[in-house]
């Protein structure tokens, strides 16, 4: 395989993350590359092969997350911009705290005007030069099956990715 | 007084953040045929410079770009 198509870019990258937080690179990177008309491969392993399910559900953890921002999407403007300072014993410890701060976020992003995982997924699949590749290994040792994931993904291993990093402009790890 | 461009599609990307523009603006410009104009608004400050970049590396051309209000508003021929 070689990169014979003249002028177009080449965008390789690797979704190794689940979390609603680290699902967003892979897709906004890869949907703004094919709206750039590069070509693009996405290869999902490990705790990023459950983004290609059909039914999404990344959530969000704030723990383990020091920096992530703990805001409310709702009341007034003074009341939305604290920033409130969870102690790890309560964020770590309290059932449902990750429910509530992943419903917190997709709010949040909502009103902000930021599109959902689903969307800019969809807009991938919709774009014929998008690769989604799930990787054979991480299905084998978690116990997925093909029929789970969206249709318009392949099976591959890491071989089929790096044929494709090989000849790429822009190769990053997520 | 402002010069007035024509244009055959009207895209409006008012409170969409990075990356929901560019995609929106491609499978607009996408719809139209060669020479035709899309007019589009956005309020996302990181989209100018996206602009640019967009319509260099797709070969469609920024006819004009003015600020309306909150909004930039966007003329881009297709190639």
């Amino acid at each position: 395989m070689s990169n014979t198509n003249g002028g177009t870019k080449r965008l390789a990258l690797i979704s190794s993350r689940g979390t609603l937080d680290w699902a967003y690179p892979p897709f906004i990177l890869a949907s703004a590359a094919g709206a750039m008309g590069w070509e693009v491969a996405i290869f999902f392993t490990f705790y990023g092969l459950p983004l290609l399910k059909k039914d999404l559900d990344a959530s969000v953890t704030p723990a383990g997350n020091p920096a992530m921002p703990m805001k409310m999407p709702f009341g007034p403007e003074g009341f939305q911009s604290i920033n409130w300072n969870i102690p790890n014993v309560i964020s770590n410890n309290v059932p449902g705290f990750d429910s509530i701060a992943t419903n917190l976020m997709k709010q949040t992003f909502k009103k902000k005007g930021v599109a959902s995982i689903e969307e800019l997924r969809d807009m991938c699949i919709e774009m014929d030069d998008i690769r989604l590749i799930g990787c054979q290994m991480t299905m084998d040792v978690f116990g997925f099956t093909k029929d789970e994931f969206v249709d318009e993904c392949e099976i591959g291993g890491a071989a089929t990715f790096l044929e494709y990093a090989a000849d790429s402009d822009v190769s990053l790890f997520v | 007084m402002k010069e007035e461009i024509g244009f055959d599609d009207y895209l409006d990307c008012r409170n969409l953040t990075c990356p929901m523009p560019v995609l929106k603006t491609r499978n607009a410009i996408s719809k139209l045929s060669s020479g035709q104009v899309l007019k589009m608004a956005a309020t996302d400050p990181g989209f100018i410079a996206d602009i640019d970049y967009w319509s260099a590396r797709t070969g469609n051309s920024l006819l004009k770009s003015e600020l309306d209000g909150s909004a930039h508003i966007f003329f881009i021929q297709k190639n």
